[in-house]
This record gives structure tokens, sequence and C-alpha cells, in this order.
């Protein structure tokens, strides 16, 4: 691949972005869910997120709590597959990268570089697979990194502090810290170990630094941004969608998040 | 010789690992150094052993079956797991994870069930250590399975339905993991099969090879000549049962035989795959989505198999048959009519596949580990039989 793409075009974005002095704001949307989920990620694109990760619905999602697990179930019900979600997005330009989040049977199933190469043709330049940790991780690294697709790695608040820096190096595209000891949900509250994730990472590495996982409303997203880089929104937006708020739902909570971290 | 132990990354040849959310992977790797230290300590051994002994009921039998022998026309043992406390062999795991969860400082248990052997032996050692424990069982389960879920309750287990996907067993996994990721902090996840991430597959196992240890003894009393069985052969959902007797006759002429339901056989008709943090045979879609088993026993209703029973397949140590439900519910009542023992619908499948082969198994010593009871599912098998 070329010194181009390995630079990497989710990265350089965040980067930008981070230095113009805005935080960073990444929804979540589960591919395949409803026939318009395409709008319902354009409308985000537009209301304000800097990147969007499309969830690839998983039979087995053992990182997601109801919501997303509910999304999943509703998508591959409708007949959602890798392929037809990766099909729809090759035609799609929201204007703001796009990085996948799937489990690494998906990947796996499909072979790892035939994935990589699938995700890049679909003008994908990131993936999160949260059930392959660190040292599992390699061999999709290898094949995403010649494809010129970014890996993006979580780093939980469990990690002792020798391993959060090995982590960071190894990520790309941004270091997705997990805000709290548990599935994707809301809460009622950011937890308290969101910020403290979120410094710890911010000490070893100067890569963008997001918080997910339990950032459920634009005044936790402007508490996890007082030590983050910017947040990942995934269950809040997807109940809004689940119960039928479509495009207009989505753009109107995102942009609310948007305005709040802009006037924070 | 004995079943090699796994590589420094938790693998069985090309299977296993240790696909887990991040969160997971300090408390994995906490609790591999922890059996690891504790497996070497000759307190610890001894404490389990006496607890296996004094509570368990430890060592179980081999009874020869005579008649049943007779009418197949080979030479058929049982091993009898089925008279453990609480009716599996379930205990000698759930034992041995409880007294490391002790050691690591943990208060609390979640485990997975399906039929429901595993629930009540992990509400057992939690009620004997003094723990609170989580069980989750499917939705599905929970009702052909009542008098389990009463148990579990009985000895002060909460019992949480899994409601999603097809709410058996696989469903159950996902759920107990998803409750780890948010209470590790306190919490061991007491994991009920040869499956899981690494060190699970292996601890599992080290701890049910006492199953092969003690039948190797006791068939060496028996049976004439180098006192070996000529065929060793267990049920197998995620596997423990069978990766526990086939501890004590791996290498030597025994050949050893897996049994599965039809409608769960990973190693018979899956592809490899990861799910539940190991790679494994797994029956998945052309998409790579785990495809639902479907089987009489809620506790070989599972689309995996643990990851060394993937590389004993795969390495032809071992082979794998596959038993459909209407000759698991035949071999059900066979044992019963002529032994007088109700097994449970599990190890019925390792005796269906006896039946079935017994022309192929004519003359032969066969070593079949009884894994558990049939006590729980005699209501199921009353509206079935009739």
């Amino acid at each position: 691949m070329t010194d181009t793409l390995s630079v990497g075009v989710l990265e350089t974005h965040l980067r930008a972005t981070r230095a113009s002095g805005r935080k960073l704001l990444v929804p979540y949307v589960t591919g395949g869910l409803g026939t318009d989920w395409l709008d319902i990620v354009r409308a985000v694109a537009d209301a304000g997120a800097d990147a969007i990760e499309i969830g690839i619905p998983f039979s087995d999602p053992v990182m997601d709590g109801p919501v997303i697990q509910a999304a999943s179930e509703r998508a591959l019900r409708a007949g959602a597959t890798p392929q037809s979600v990766l099909d729809s997005l090759r035609d799609h330009d929201s204007g703001v990268p796009l990085a996948v989040m799937t489990y690494y049977n998906i990947a796996f199933h499909m072979g790892l570089e035939r994935f990589a190469h699938q995700l890049a043709g679909a003008g994908v330049v990131g993936a999160i697979l949260p059930d392959a940790p660190l040292e599992e991780i390699g061999p999709w690294c290898a094949a995403a990194d010649d494809a010129g697709v970014e890996t993006i790695l979580l780093a939980a608040p469990t990690a002792p502090d020798e391993r959060l820096p090995r982590i960071c190096d190894r990520s790309r595209g941004f270091v997705y810290a997990v805000g709290l000891l548990g599935v994707t949900g809301e809460r009622s509250e950011l937890a308290a170990t969101a910020t403290v994730i979120a410094a710890r990472c911010r000490a070893v590495t100067d890569k963008p630094v997001l918080v997910g996982v339990g950032v459920s409303d634009a005044s936790q997203a402007v508490e996890a941004c007082t030590e983050a880089d910017g947040v990942v929104v995934g269950s809040a937006l997807m109940r809004i969608v689940l119960e039928g708020g479509g495009p207009e739902g989505a753009a109107s909570f995102i942009g609310g998040i948007r305005a709040a971290l802009d006037r924070a | 010789m004995s079943l090699a132990p796994p590589t420094t990354d938790g693998r069985f040849g090309e299977f296993g690992g240790r696909f887990v959310p991040e969160t997971l992977v300090p408390a994995c790797a906490e609790l591999e150094a922890a059996f690891t230290v504790a497996w070497a300590d000759t307190t610890f051994r001894a404490e389990l052993d006496r607890l296996l002994a004094d509570y368990a009921g430890r060592p179980s039998p081999v009874t020869p079956c005579h008649r049943l022998s007779d009418e197949l026309g080979l030479q058929l043992l049982l091993k009898r797991e089925d008279l453990n406390h609480t009716g599996s062999h379930k205990i000698n795991n759930v034992l041995g994870q409880a007294l490391l969860a002790r050691q690591m400082g943990k208060q609390r248990l979640v485990a997975e069930t399906g039929a429901g052997q595993h629930g009540v032996a992990t509400a057992t050692a939690a009620a004997l250590f003094g723990m609170s424990c989580v069980v989750y069982m499917g939705e599905v389960d929970m009702a052909r399975q009542e008098l389990n879920v009463f148990r579990m309750r009985l000895l002060g287990a909460e019992v949480r339905p899994a409601m999603s996907g097809s709410r058996t067993l696989k469903d159950a996994i996902n759920e107990a993991m998803r409750d780890w990721v948010a209470t590790v902090d306190d919490t061991h996840y007491c994991l009920g099969s040869v499956m899981g991430p690494h060190p699970y597959p292996w601890m599992v196992r080290e701890f049910h090879t006492v199953i092969g240890t003690e039948a190797r003894t006791q068939c060496a009393n028996i049976l004439p000549g180098d006192g070996l069985p000529d065929v060793v052969t267990a049920c197998v959902g995620g596997g423990s049962n069978a990766i526990g007797i086939f501890s004590g006759f791996a290498g030597t002429r025994s050949e050893l035989v897996g049994v599965e339901p039809a409608g769960g056989a990973a190693a018979g008709r899956g592809v490899p795959g990861v799910v539940h943090g190991s790679k494994s045979y797994l029956l998945q879609d052309e998409w790579g989505q785990v495809q639902e088993a479907s089987s009489i026993s809620a506790g070989l209703d599972y689309p995996g198999i643990g990851p060394e029973h993937a590389h004993l397949a795969a390495t032809g140590a071992a082979r794998y048959e596959q038993v459909t439900d209407a000759e698991v519910i035949e071999a059900f009542g066979l044992l019963a009519r002529t032994e007088g023992i109700i097994p449970a619908l599990e190890p019925a499948h390792a005796l269906a596949w006896v039946s079935r082969a017994r022309h192929e198994l004519a003359g032969r010593s066969v070593l079949l580990n009884l894994s558990g009871r049939g006590d729980k599912d005699v209501a199921q098998m009353m509206e079935i039989m009739g």
C-alpha cells in the first residue's frame, strides 16, 4: 500500500478536526436496520458527526447491551448481511469517514484479507472488532494495514498501566476508551471511569481519544470531553431509531450533542 | 500419556485463543496465573481432593452392565458420574473454580447453564462457600428444565432468563459474559464446559481429569490383559465430560469417540469460527452468523464444541459421531429397562451411538461416561414417551 494510505484517512481527519478546536463526535448506526438506515447515516453526518461507525450486525454481540442487540436482531431478521451493508455503503457518500464495528467471526469467516479489501472497496476507512483484543488482533491488523483500513482498538478501565501504551500504539484512527465496566447501553450518569480512562490514554498517546460505551446524552458527552477528544454515541441514538424517530429524530439528537460540545 | 497443555496463547493446534472484549483480558490473565499456581500447589490440590471425596462423593464407581452387554453383544462399562452429588460430573469443575474464586478474593459467581446441571452445581458450590450466585439460562431451557430452575433457587441462586436469540445455552453464555464484563472486579465467571477464552478450556479439562484418572485404574481392575477398554465414549456439547474421561486414555490404544446430537454437530458439520472466546468448529451460516442448534437435550443444544475437541477431531486423535433425537429417546429407555439406571438425556446420546454401532463394536469393551442422571429429564420424557 502507498504511504498516503498508511498515514490513515480517519486519523488524519480526526487530528485535523481536533486541531481546529472542535470536539469529535462519532455516532453509531446499525447497518441494514430499516429501509432508511442510509438516510440516518446522512442525517447524522449533516447534523455534525465527524465520523460514523457502521455496525455490521452479528448473531452473538457479547459487547452489546439490549438496544444494540435488538437493533442487530432486527437488521438480521430483515436480511442484512456483511455484503449487503457494504454494497449499500459503496454507493453512499455522507462526506465523513466511515468505520465499521462488527465481531471477529464476520471478518474471519469471509477471510481476513478479503474482508479488509471489501471494506476498502466500500470506502470504509476504519474497523472495530471488540472481541479481538491486542493478543488476537495481529492477523487482522496485518490484513487491514495492507488494505489501508485503520484498526481502532478498545482501551478498557481494567487495563493495567503497562498494557495501555501497547493498545494506544497499535490503535489506528483513534483510541476507543471504554467509558465503564460493562456493555454498550445508556446510563443515567456518566461513569466516573470515563474521564479517568480518557486521561490515562491521553497521557500515553497523542492519537485522538474518544470515550464510548455509556455516553448517553449531550451533558454526558460534554462531561466526557473534559478529558477526551470526543465521544462515540451508539445506544441512545439507536433507541431513537428503534422507536421510529427516523432521520429527523436522529439528526435532532446528534445535532443537540454537537451544539452542546461546540458551546462547552 | 495424557492430553497436552495448550500453548502459551491458549491454542490446541489452530483452535482456542482468547477472543474476549478488552475489559476481560486482565481477568483472564489473572485467572490463568491463579490456576497455574494452584494446580501446582499441593495444599490446593489436597483441599480439592478432600471436597471431591467428602462432599461430592468421589470416586464414582465403574459399573459393568451385564444385561445390556448381553443384549448388545459387547462389554459395556459405565463410569458413574451420575452418582456424584448434584447428579452429574459438573461438580468436579465448580468445586475447583469456587476454590480458585475464593483465593482470588471474588465473592460472586456467575454461570451459564443449558440443562441446568452446571447451574445447579454452581449454585451448590456458592452455597457451600457462602458466595452469591447468578445463573443465566435460556428462556426456552427454563421451561423444559423447570425442576432445575427450582433447585437453583432453593440453593440460594438467582436464575436470570436469557431472552435473546434462540433463548438457549448459546444465549445464556452471551448473557453471562455481558454480566462479567460489568462485574469483573468482584465476580468470577464459573464457565461450565471446556470452552470459552483461555484458560477455561484447559482449566476445566484439568478439573475433570479426575474422571479419566479414576476410570483408568478402575478399568485395569475389571478388564483382562492390558486393562484398557477398546473404546471410550462420551457425549459432547461443549465437551467437558468427554475430555475428562478421554484424558485418562489419550495416547493409549483405546479409541476415543465423542457423540454429538445431530442437530448440534459442530465437529460433524461445523467449520472453524470464533464465538464465546475461542476458535473452534462452529455451526454458522454463509456469512459467519452463528446458527441455532436443535437438540432434545438442553445440555447439548449448542452450536459449537470445545477447542480441544476441534483439535482432536482435526488430528484424528478422537472421532465424533452423531445421533438423532429418536435414537436418544430409545437409548434412554433401554438403559432404564436393562440396568435400572435412568440416564440424563446427554449421556443417552453416547449410549445411542453404542447401540447403533453394536455390530462394529461386537465383542469389544466399551467404557461410557454416564455423565449425569435422568431425574431432571423425567418430566420432559413423560410428555414425549407418553
